[in-house]
């Protein structure tokens, strides 16, 4: 990976200061073809401002970004050539059909015809959108919506893809749909980063950096993140959890305890050493062994764990 | 009526036609007080217009609604006194401050002006705004907005509160701190009707509504319907070569479905403890060694799209 020639975006020590606010900082890292790498972070962390550094469409004070090679600061025009930026509003004409805003993206980058007539039937196809190509864009669904932003952004075969919060009010099966087209573009060596603020999206991708007040905190797989986790995360299922907070929350070991709509998820430092304590404390109530389990950590659990061991900004 | 046992809301044979096109199609359940139910379903299935006749801003063409005691259609102006509504955009005036936009909708929703300063204080307190009371709103952060946006929807101390995907768009730790005051607020014996798109927000809710196509086709807590069945067993399928895998595992007879899911494959069987060391043999016969299989528990999504899936093929089945 360290392999420039390897890397489709090579980012190098990139910062961006708005005033006296640091939005991004320090920021390194790098894509390889056919992965997709996602942007995680809550509200303010410098994700949207790292992905317009990435789409040529604000410039570092600071760093290098390369895209397929190619210096985006020094020679943006050539660097959008491979680049498609699909921000959280991707610019359709709602009042012109799904064909139609094809064929204007496609004439924006000058494509010939023949050669994005058969890409954008290929993508419509796999969307399943291929009945609605006289369809004005402003009748479809969200769903169907983000699938034709999808088609427009691809329709110049970029090698390297910015998605900004892709799939935000779009329900879970459109989603699907969504990623299993990204997934096929990974399979053709296209690279992607991806910005999220749901962290069951986040862990879709292959690799992820957590991103906190411009800095990457962690970055790795989702698999190895979570591996990395200190502690356990225990789960006790029990109607009306909420009777059961304040004896968990003054029990030893335990760092965090979230109320779900059927029980609580637990945060302690050693799952099998903490369990017959937990089993105790909780046998008054009626909860049973069989009630207790351990459970995988989320992405959520690991990130939202990470903001509460840090100071938080105002 | 017994006031505490009665359910929050009463949904019986409710239906609503536009013309042909049936968009809630014989929906029945009940929320109980204080109970925090999950609304879930494609995007068209339903979802809003069934908030929307709940709120008494549509009639339903057969069926009846019960809304904090009222039947909607005998007096839909009484339900709206008693509902809070919050939708997914937060409707709040980004020229005005925090208090100033609170003092808005709380005259909206017709808040005494004895009651008024109280409930402000209330709601800035319970939001956790104390301190950005001067602050524009366009000077807030999406997990702030959202907070006030929930603070104007419960200045008149609604018995039911509707969110429409209240969270869309907002950060994690954001999103868990918002769930804790809907847990507060159920605590006090607010009903909460919530709808979402996400599954690791329907988990915060007791209990989950799902509809496809107009109607109910799942009711259950979280656990309960994560242990339905999704037509068969999932295997997990880690190895080197996704793009490779993907056609030997889809070629072989038990595996009825196969979908990516990040470096891993996911794989839709009939007994995956059996086929699972299947898997990894066929892979190995073809060069590609080291590949784990094991059976994982479906998620939440997994039953979702499955039963919206097989609704589908219901529907189709009926009309052929």
């Amino acid at each position: 990976m360290d392999d420039a020639a390897d890397s489709a975006v090579e980012v190098h020590g990139v910062a961006k200061r708005f005033g006296a606010t640091v939005a991004v900082d320090a920021l390194s890292f790098s894509v390889a073809r056919g992965e997709i790498f996602g942007l995680v972070g809550p509200d303010g962390a410098g994700k949207t401002t790292a992905m317009r550094m990435l789409a040529s469409v604000m410039t570092p004070d600071a760093g290098s970004i390369r895209i397929d090679g190619v210096d985006v600061v020094k020679d943006p025009a050539q660097a959008k050539l491979h680049v498609s930026y699909m921000p959280q509003r991707f610019g359709l004409y709602e009042d012109l059909t799904v064909d139609e805003n094809i064929r204007f993206y496609a004439d924006l980058f000058e494509i010939p015809a023949k050669e994005w007539h058969e890409r954008a039937q290929r993508l419509l196809a796999a969307s399943g959108m291929t009945p609605f190509g006289s369809r004005r864009a402003g009748l479809l669904s969200g769903g169907m919506k983000q699938k034709l932003g999808l088609t427009c952004a691809l329709v110049h075969a970029p090698r390297v893809l910015l998605l900004d919060e892709p799939t935000t009010g779009v329900d879970p099966v459109s989603r699907r749909e969504f990623w299993q087209i990204l997934y096929s573009l990974r399979a053709q060596g296209v690279a992607m980063v991806i910005s999220t603020a749901y962290l069951d999206e986040a862990e879709r991708c292959d690799r992820l950096a957590l991103l906190h007040q411009g800095r990457i905190r962690y970055c790795d797989t989702p698999k190895r993140l979570k591996a990395g986790m200190p502690g356990a995360i225990i789960r006790i299922t029990a109607g009306n959890p909420r009777r059961l907070l304040d004896v968990v929350r003054t029990l030893e070991g335990v760092s965090g305890v979230l109320l779900v709509g059927d029980g609580l998820h637990i945060h302690v430092d050693d799952a099998a050493r903490r369990l017959p304590a937990l089993l105790h404390a909780m046998a008054p109530a009626g909860v049973q062994a069989g009630d207790i389990q351990r459970v995988e950590p989320t992405i959520e659990d690991l990130f939202v764990g990470l903001l509460e061991d840090e100071p938080q900004a105002a | 009526m017994d006031q505490a046992s009665a359910p929050a809301i009463v949904v019986d044979k409710l239906s609503k036609r536009f013309g042909d096109f049936a968009a809630l199609d014989d929906v029945s359940f009940n929320v109980g007080r204080g109970e925090i139910m999950g609304f879930l379903g494609p995007n068209g299935a339903g979802k809003s217009t069934l908030i929307r006749v709940l709120c008494g801003l549509l009639r339903p063409s057969s069926g009846r609604a019960v809304v904090a005691g009222i039947d909607i259609t005998d007096d839909p102006e009484a339900v709206r006194r008693r509902i809070g509504y919050m939708s997914q955009k937060f409707s709040l005036y980004s020229d005005l401050s925090v208090v100033e936009n609170l003092r808005f909708f709380g005259g909206i929703y017709g808040v005494s002006p004895q009651t008024i300063a109280e409930r402000v204080a209330f709601a800035v307190e319970m939001a956790g705004l104390r301190g950005r009371e001067t602050a524009l709103v366009s000077e807030l952060a999406g997990g702030w907005k959202q907070r006030l946006a929930l603070g104007c929807a419960i200045l008149h101390q609604p018995a039911v509160l509707f969110l429409d995907e209240p969270t869309s768009g907002v950060d994690p730790s954001s999103r868990r701190r918002f769930w804790n005051l809907i847990h507060d607020l159920s605590a006090d014996g607010v009903s909460v009707l919530v709808s979402t798109h996400y599954m690791d927000e329907a988990e915060y809710c007791m209990r989950i509504a799902m509809i496809a196509a107009g109607r109910l086709i799942a009711l259950g807590t979280p656990h309960d319907l994560k242990r339905q069945s999704i037509g068969g067993e999932l295997v997990e399928l880690e190895c080197d070569n996704v793009g490779a895998a993907i056609d030997l595992v889809a070629q072989m007879p038990a595996v009825r479905d196969v979908a990516v899911f990040g470096n891993s494959l996911h794989l839709l069987v009939d007994e995956a403890d059996s086929i699972a060391p299947e898997v990894c043999a066929r892979l190995a016969g073809h060069g590609l060694t080291g590949a784990r299989a094991r059976r994982i528990a479906p998620s939440m999504e997994d039953m979702f799209v499955h039963l919206v899936r097989s609704a589908k093929s219901q529907r189709e089945e009926a009309t052929r």
